[in-house]
């Protein structure tokens, strides 16, 4: 079990492997087969503890991992502190070390620090790391999850052609989704306002836009990303309300695109601002998908990561 | 004591001398320089040095070093500061003046001139505050630092953002004749930044630093230094935007002088994507663009010294996560080394002008009686093996901290033994 599987760690999207990807997704379809049932719990990770670290503020990942190692028999602590770890007293290697004496299987870590869960992963010898969300850096799961919509909604990913709309600067989401889509024969655009774009995007191999308009005209996937009030004060756009005039997804806007796009979106969604309400509840829109298939493909990482060895054992 | 370093290849820039040469030493200075036994002298020397097939140049000169005391004495002290110094084939050091206190007033010069002449291994040369308190507000008392010795004045890691202070700055610290050293950053453009902004710092999500943040500073104060016919000196210049406007005003005649960091030659911004602390210094490392602008200002002249910016950190501060890192790694005892691996070998600079960068142009643009060889000058040496290669190991370090980024780099040409007026003060083992 677990064949091809050789990772300790899920840390981003770039160090993997489309065959890497592929395994993750075809498990995560096994596990939504469990997440159907009507008495959801199977044994695969009885005995194991996956201790979920949360350094930022999150419900819907937090909730998705506890879920997902619950239904699967591990035991989930949570740990929560909206201090970082300058400020907390502690560092982040003395925690990686006090929780290490505790024997987890799998840290679940979210942070605001790019590379914190990097530099977890190296103190952490025998535990693995999954990284759910280093600053602006990468949130693999999230990126894995999306696939795996996309996959379900289209029946291949290679050939498809997706636009990221919105904060691609401040945005680990529209990274890890970069370079999963590349990595799986997608075509990637993204569009923004242009203080929300980093330079050099291009040389990633993505097509950049600074309107929205052209960017979505002829793909299969729109994915919309949450603006932060806090990038207003930052002097990044004027105001919320220009931002949602010029780069909104509304059902006017919708018209110009394929008829069949999927529509997509991390979560939070601000209703009105990035995405009207028409669209987000619309017919093509799969963001409630996308938060069940988050169950999933962390069920097939928790699997991967800590099922591994047990079954070798066997 | 007379001490004779016999049969080497003496190159000193500043007089043009590259031949093989004895060089006596007495009473702390070099007494006699001359071929096969001529400089020997009688009654025979103390000690001879053999330095056959070896290269015997003026100890260098660094014009930004951090000795951390006082304050950080867990840092780095000046007695450790100077071991590595001597390690580095250093002999002379301008410390930093963002030290607890501050050295903002002749007090502090006192206490680190004190302080060094009783525990250092090499010269040391305070440089200090501009402001008070480093503040950029009101100005330090330059002219009492000046007299208790200070060579310069820096607010070091603290960029003077405000113009009319600057000038003041500059035209208040010309009346002695030293220079106003920046580092030339606009805060504002840095913001939360960690590193240099390009491909790597987009590929990562960590915030960027644009080129542009050091080469505004460097504009204005161009300006400010034509304004006021005073030398400002930039301190590790690191982008091609602020080296093509120092090249412009040193062709116009402003006295605008420039210092590089080894690490802003050899290694790019693609070393972040290690997560290695190690790699987060201000100025950021920066692309390869920017370093090829430094290789070809170090070969044209446009940049005058090579300065390390030694700046020591304990391993609890850096081994933190990447934004939460202090800016900073130390570079005495590598910068050599590398100079000769990145510099000599890769064809940048030949072997006399890497000399000339670490020895007669630093001493010459800060008015250092240093860098030379000459009959009567002070017995500052470096003796240097040029092609014995080794591998650098932090944990070997004299300096008491351990935050390099070539920890484990294959590095070619070592220092075998630095004298410091008459004494020797490092001396390779085996």
């Amino acid at each position: 079990m677990a064949i091809g599987w050789k990772r300790k760690d899920l840390l981003g999207i770039q160090d993997l492997t489309a065959d890497e990807i592929t395994l993750i997704l075809d498990t995560a379809v096994s596990m939504k087969e469990i997440a159907s049932r009507d008495i959801k719990k199977v044994p695969t990770l009885r005995g194991k503890t996956v201790i979920n670290l949360f350094y930022e503020p999150s419900t819907r990942t937090r909730t998705s991992f506890e879920i997902a190692g619950k239904w699967m028999s591990a035991d989930v602590i949570n740990i929560s502190t909206s201090s970082s770890s300058v400020s907390k007293g502690e560092s982040l290697k003395d925690t990686g070390l006090t929780l290490q004496a505790m024997h987890p299987d799998v840290v679940v870590i979210r942070h605001s620090a790019v590379g914190a869960p990097h530099l977890l992963a190296g103190i952490l010898h025998r535990t693995s790391v999954i990284n759910a969300g280093d600053g602006a850096h990468e949130h693999p799961t999230q990126a894995l999850l999306d696939l795996f919509t996309i996959r379900e909604g289209r029946g291949t990913l290679s050939g498809l052609k997706a636009a990221i709309v919105g904060d691609i600067l401040h945005s680990r989401v529209a990274r890890s989704n970069i370079f999963a889509m590349q990595k799986m024969g997608m075509q990637v655009r993204v569009a923004g306002p242009a203080t929300m774009l980093p330079r050099y995007l291009d040389r990633l191999g993505v097509e950049v836009f600074r309107r929205i308009e052209p960017a979505i005209a002829d793909v299969d996937i729109i994915m919309m990303l949450r603006v932060q009030m806090e990038r207003q004060a930052a002097g990044l756009f004027p105001t919320l309300r220009e931002y949602s005039k010029l780069f909104g997804l509304n059902l006017d806007r919708l018209k110009s695109a394929k008829r069949d796009v999927l529509i997509m979106h991390p979560g939070p969604i601000n209703r009105g601002v990035e995405i009207a309400p028409e669209v987000a509840d619309g017919p093509y829109s799969l963001i409630l998908n996308q938060v069940e298939n988050g169950l999933a493909i962390r069920m097939a990482l928790l699997y991967l990561l800590a099922g591994g060895q047990a079954a070798n054992n066997n | 004591m007379r001490i004779l370093i016999e049969g080497g290849r003496v190159i000193d820039p500043a007089n043009n001398v590259d031949d093989v040469l004895d060089v006596l030493i007495e009473d702390g200075r070099i007494a006699a320089l001359g071929p096969g036994g001529a400089a020997r002298g009688t009654p025979p020397p103390d000690r001879v040095l053999d330095a056959h097939g070896k290269v015997v140049c003026p100890g260098f000169v660094d014009l930004h070093v951090h000795l951390r005391e006082p304050g950080r004495e867990d840092m780095e002290t000046i007695a450790t500061g100077t071991r590595a110094a001597a390690r580095g084939g250093f002999t002379s050091v301008c410390a930093m003046p963002n030290t607890n206190p501050v050295n903002d007033n002749q007090s502090v010069t006192e206490f680190v001139l004190d302080r060094a002449k009783r525990e250092g291994a090499v010269n040391v040369y305070p440089v200090g505050a501009i402001t008070k308190g480093q503040k950029g507000e009101e100005l330090a008392e330059i002219g009492e630092l000046v007299g208790a010795g200070c060579v310069a004045v820096s607010d070091d890691g603290k960029p003077v953002m405000n113009a009319e202070i600057m000038r003041r700055a500059l035209e208040y610290a010309g009346m002695f004749g030293i220079p106003v050293i920046q580092h030339a950053e606009d805060l504002n453009m840095t913001g939360k930044g960690s590193m240099h902004e390009g491909l790597v710092s987009t590929e990562l999500g960590i915030r960027g630093i644009p080129a542009a943040s050091e080469a505004i500073i460097v504009a204005r104060d161009i300006l400010l230094a034509e304004l006021t016919g005073s030398h400002y000196h930039v301190a590790h210049v690191s982008t091609e935007e602020s080296i093509r406007l120092i090249r412009e005003a040193k062709a116009k005649g402003l006295h605008v002088t420039c210092e590089v960091t080894p690490h802003h030659f050899a290694i790019t911004d693609e070393a972040v994507k290690s997560f290695s602390t190690n790699t987060k210094m201000s100025p950021p490392l920066r692309s390869t663009r920017h370093v090829e602008a430094v290789k070809a200002a170090l070969k044209d002249g446009t940049i005058d010294a090579i300065a390390t910016d030694h700046a020591p950190h304990t391993i609890q501060e850096k081994e933190v996560e990447f934004d939460s890192a202090p800016n900073g790694i130390i570079g005495l005892e590598t910068a050599f080394a590398l100079g000769m691996t990145v510099l000599v070998e890769g064809e940048v600079l030949t072997l006399n002008q890497l000399i000339a960068h670490l020895t007669s142009e630093p001493a010459r643009i800060f008015n250092l009686p240093k860098g030379m060889l000459a009959v009567g000058a002070d017995a500052d040496v470096a003796i240097v093996d040029l092609t014995r290669e080794w591998v650098v190991d932090a944990r070997t370090f004299a300096s008491k901290s351990r935050n390099t980024p070539f920890d484990g780099w294959k590095l070619r040409g070592e220092v075998l033994a630095t004298i410091v007026g008459g004494k020797v003060v490092w001396e390779l083992e085996g």
